[in-house]
């Protein structure tokens, strides 16, 4: 069994501020990602981050990995990185297993950090199997990590900001985007974006869903149809058209299974993305020592993401005995950040569903 | 609503089955897992968990947030037995 101090799970935006946070505060840590490269969805981000300069805006996602994992060498003899590397089971006895590659490894540590990120969601319409039709993720890592060009037509499902970036790097990879479709009755993402890629000529049709998706070998039309406010489909609405690839970005879900084989208090939170870990103000759940940061909290940005790991890295290693020189300040500072970073009119769900999951204030 | 509509990709269910299973009276999570294998697969009820769940809201009427989730258990992907084997020979009696 190898002695680890804090293992922190998944090494995207959370895990890795979690580890620099960790390690800079005086713990040894040990980080696991069952990629072989470390930064979970940063790698294949290539726009540039809103939020303030604190959380890297205006940085591209693939520079804000380097900029991380630089900070992160210059701590290397206090962290093991183990990439390849899959949780597999959390135990009550504090044990975790891993496998890395073919070898199935035992580690017992004192604390552990969850950053295991969300996965997305998918849709049931007729046909939903057929070669074509992706997740937003998977093009992303198909253009953006591998430059390969998903199809010709796409139609995207989705006008959140992930729907809406997507459609907009397709464009720029010379791939036309018929149109973006979303079941609400508002566009979710940021209109800055929508407003850039209706100057470009695509239709946003809001209320409208995926009737059908038809084709033989693999997608060739899509039918849409309109949703009236009660969600139910109006009759008489249908529209097809032609498309090679639907690409689905309808949200995404905390990856949480560890924490429930590990029986942490988790609770259904539509606004977060579904069932969410409780936690309090250092991103403690409701078992001691078990820490969250990420979107498997609560499915926000990859800024609020950083910033969590940051604030659940300094409290998981003080828990355990390794207090920062700047503790205080550097917590206080996290927590407004979190603040601002919620503070807009945007942000009213997410600040709803945080009320549900954060248990009351500890001292620290 | 035609029958190819796939809930579980793994184990190739539709959702005309899956409402079937509900109407006869399987209206936990688990209980359509133990009869149907749907979320035995790869993804683990990654994928397919939640559209069950949406299934069961619509029929029953209960909401989403009332309904069980699948019970978690290790491990979370598939590995070897062999490779537990080997992990705990190399590991000795701490394993």
């Amino acid at each position: 069994m190898e002695t680890v101090e804090l293992l922190i799970i998944g090494a995207g935006p959370a895990g890795l501020c979690a580890a620099i946070s960790a390690v800079s505060s005086g713990a040894k840590v040990m980080l696991v990602d069952r990629n072989d490269t470390l930064g979970g969805q940063l790698i294949k981000q290539t726009h540039m981050f809103f939020g303030s300069e604190k959380q890297y805006a205006a940085t591209r996602g693939t520079d804000i990995t380097k900029i991380l994992l630089a900070e992160i060498e210059k701590y290397k003899e206090n962290i093991k990185i183990y990439k390849n590397t899959t949780a597999l089971g959390m135990y009550e006895d504090g044990v975790v297993t891993l496998a890395r590659n073919d070898k199935y490894i035992k580690v017992k540590p004192k604390a552990i950090i969850v950053a295991t990120g969300a996965s997305e969601k998918v849709l049931a319409f007729p046909n939903n199997d057929l070669p074509g039709i992706y997740g937003a993720g998977a093009v992303q890592t198909l253009m953006n990590v591998y430059g390969v060009k998903p199809g010709n037509k796409v139609l995207m499902v989705g006008a959140g900001n992930i729907g809406l970036i997507v459609s907009y790097q397709l464009m720029q990879a010379g791939v036309k985007v018929e149109a973006i479709i979303d079941a609400a009755p508002e566009i979710g993402g940021y209109l800055v974006h929508a407003s850039k890629i209706r100057r470009l000529g695509v239709p946003i049709y809001t209320s409208h869903i995926v009737k059908e998706a038809i084709g033989l070998d693999y997608l060739e039309k899509a039918v849409l149809i309109e949703v009236d406010e009660k969600w139910q489909k109006v009759r008489g609405t249908e529209k097809e058209i032609d498309v090679d690839v639907m690409c689905i970005s309808v949200g995404l879900t905390p990856l949480t299974e560890l924490l429930m084989q590990k029986g942490c208090e988790v609770k259904y939170v539509p606004e977060l993305g579904g069932l969410v870990p409780t936690r309090n103000e250092n991103y403690e759940t409701s078992i001691d020592n078990i820490f969250v940061a990420g979107d498997v909290s609560g499915v926000e940005e990859a800024s609020a993401a950083m910033v969590e790991g940051y604030l659940a890295g300094l409290c998981a290693a003080d828990k355990i005995g390794f207090r920062h020189d700047d503790f205080k300040k550097l917590k206080k500072d996290y927590i407004e950040q979190l603040h601002s970073l919620r503070a807009g009119p945007e942000s009213d769900k997410i600040r709803g569903g945080i009320a549900k999951i954060e248990r009351r204030a500890q001292d620290v | 609503m035609s029958k190819n509509t796939t809930i579980c990709r793994c184990s190739d269910i539709s959702k005309e089955e899956i409402r079937e299973l509900i109407s006869q009276g399987y209206t936990t999570l688990e209980e359509i897992k133990r009869i149907s294998r749907a979320g035995m697969g790869p993804c683990q009820g990654r994928t397919c968990g939640q559209l069950i769940l949406r299934e069961i809201s619509s029929i029953t009427g209960k909401k989403m947030g009332e309904l069980e989730n699948f019970n978690n258990r290790p491990p979370a992907i598939g590995i070897k037995i062999s490779d537990i084997v080997k992990g705990a020979e190399e590991n000795g009696k701490n394993c």
